[in-house]
């Protein structure tokens, strides 16, 4: 063990926490016996909804005791989160309409900027100031190969019309 | 106050939004004072996690000072410095008394197989986070520890998640003194469990990635081995011939599904999304690690399906443990090491970005550009 020390001295802290009666480890060194009690903890005390739309798993009778409070369902993706929670994790039909969802939200996200006024600067929010700071020539590949894209698509196109 | 929004893949902002206030007896509102951005958040930000909604402010790796207490906080006052560990737990549940705060059955209506985490979709809550100059901590007398007087503020931010993960990310290995234990990823939380390793008495630390300059750090910051698996060949034929044939004795997943590495992981995986996630990082874990031993997850991957060979799991009998990190149950032993100069977390802060900067913080990080390693946002 010495020569073991010395080898890794360099190393500030070596095996200090080497522990060989710490096996098997976390996540399984502290069972209390407690889960065959189930869900009968002394819960603590409930978050009110103030009539917020929380949506939960149907893996579980009810909401926890806490929850976030951040962009509740709404509009069509609601809609389809809604229609996602009738579905057990176990299922696709759970987690494959949020993705869905996800992306439609982003739809109303630029519709509902729109109509309060804002025009979403997609640049801005890409970062692609950062871009042009850090990889130029990178930034400018991409604008004129999606650009050159673009333009060959369209001419394709006006072409069939014809 | 100016807060983080989240606007759709790849599109983030920072806008006035309404101040967070008391929803629970046992809620504090923190005043933020410093906040990062996770290798986890870009899971987000890249579209990967579902019922991650627009208008959400992410951020789970924050400290603050302690604004405003319900009424049944006792543990916390007014004008506290906090680290709050990213997740939020109870202390009642059958989970959280065994421990494992990183699974409270009582913070998260989504979902039962994630508990509560700030900032990190509706599928882990629902919660604002802490890009933000203000934030709702909830169960406030259990999750936040208060600052000690003498440890710097850039040290404290990282123990709310990166240092705690990949010290957990080793202590799952069950590291034995002078284990060959093998990290893929040199993102934060693989340079923390390359470091902690030795802090369990590894007699090798491999860390395996395909970023230079991220090789070129945790060589020098935790005194491994580092290869980049794009001038090895195959990785896991590499690690079998660097370990007598034989294997690893541990493999540390610190990864998780935006892995690179194998093309049809990734074009199936991040592309398509017809897995959770790339599993590139777990499939080289399991082939390379030894036969009977231990494979540990800490890489975040999405709640559906990964391929991964798991005929070699049973084959090979490897035990494999995984968990979000228990913060709470950790943050005692790494302050300690913290104090004793074990661990050295501000030293992998490569960027420090104004809040109103969060765009291009999330570019330069998501895209690895000016050698990025650890953003922290200032609000």
């Amino acid at each position: 063990m010495e020569d073991t020390q010395k080898k890794y001295a360099h190393i500030k802290g070596w095996g200090i926490d080497a522990d060989p009666k710490n096996e098997p480890t976390y996540p399984m060194k502290r069972y209390t016996g407690d889960d065959h009690n189930r869900l009968n903890w002394p819960r603590p005390t409930q978050q009110p909804t103030h009539q917020m739309e929380i949506l939960h798993s149907n893996e579980r009778p009810n909401l926890t005791a806490v929850f976030g409070t951040s962009s509740p369902p709404s509009g069509l993706s609601g809609m389809i989160r809604r229609m996602a929670f009738k579905h057990s994790e176990n299922s696709y039909l759970h987690w494959l309409p949020l993705i869905l969802a996800d992306r439609v939200n982003v739809v109303e996200g630029v519709v509902d900027d729109l109509l309060h006024g804002h025009v979403p600067n997609i640049f801005a929010e890409k970062g692609w100031k950062a871009e042009w700071k850090h990889n130029r020539k990178g930034l400018i590949t991409k604008v004129a190969v999606s650009t050159a894209v673009t333009a060959a698509l369209l001419t394709l196109t006006l072409k069939k019309k014809k | 106050m100016l807060a983080m929004n989240y606007r759709g893949p790849f599109r983030v902002r920072v806008d006035h939004k309404p101040q967070p206030e008391i929803l629970h007896p046992n809620d504090a509102i923190v005043k933020v004072t410093r906040s990062c951005i996770c290798g986890s958040d870009l899971h987000l930000y890249h579209g990967l996690v579902p019922d991650t909604r627009v208008g959400m402010t992410f951020g789970h790796e924050f400290i603050g000072t302690v604004e405003a207490l319900g009424p049944s906080v006792q543990n916390l006052k007014v004008g506290d410095h906090v680290i709050v560990p990213f997740n939020i737990a109870c202390g009642k549940c059958a989970f959280c008394k065994q421990g494992l705060y990183g699974n409270c059955h009582e913070s998260n209506p989504h979902a039962t197989a994630v508990g509560g985490i700030f900032g990190y979709s509706h599928t882990a809550g629902g919660y604002d986070g802490g890009q933000a100059e203000y934030v709702r901590v909830p169960y406030a007398d259990v999750g936040p520890v208060v600052i000690p007087d003498d440890m710097d503020h850039d040290d404290a931010v990282l123990l709310t998640d990166v240092v705690p993960t990949g010290y957990q990310a080793a202590e799952m290995g069950g590291i034995k003194t002078g284990d060959t234990v093998v990290v893929f990823g040199a993102g934060p939380v693989g340079i923390m469990a390359a470091k902690c390793a030795w802090l369990f008495g590894a007699g090798r630390v491999i860390v395996i990635d395909h970023i230079e300059y991220r090789l070129d750090f945790v060589r020098k910051y935790a005194q491994c081995e580092a290869y980049n698996f794009n001038s090895i060949g195959d990785p896991v034929l590499f690690l079998k011939k660097a370990t007598d044939w034989f294997g690893a004795d541990v493999c540390i997943d610190a990864v998780g599904g935006d892995a690179a590495g194998n093309a049809m992981q990734t074009i199936t995986g991040r592309k398509l999304m017809l897995q959770a996630g790339s599993a590139t990082a777990l499939h080289w874990a399991i082939n390379s690690v030894k036969k009977g031993g231990i494979v540990s997850i800490v890489g975040v991957y999405g709640p559906t399906d990964n391929l991964v060979p798991i005929g070699n799991v049973v084959n090979k009998g490897i035990t494999i443990r995984a968990n979000q990190a228990s913060v709470k149950r950790l943050l005692p032993r790494l302050i300690e090491h913290v104090k004793a100069g074990r661990i050295d977390p501000k030293a992998i802060i490569s960027h420090r970005v104004p809040l109103q900067e969060v765009a291009e913080a999330y570019h330069i990080f998501s895209a690895k550009l000016d050698n990025c390693i650890k953003p922290i946002l200032i609000p």
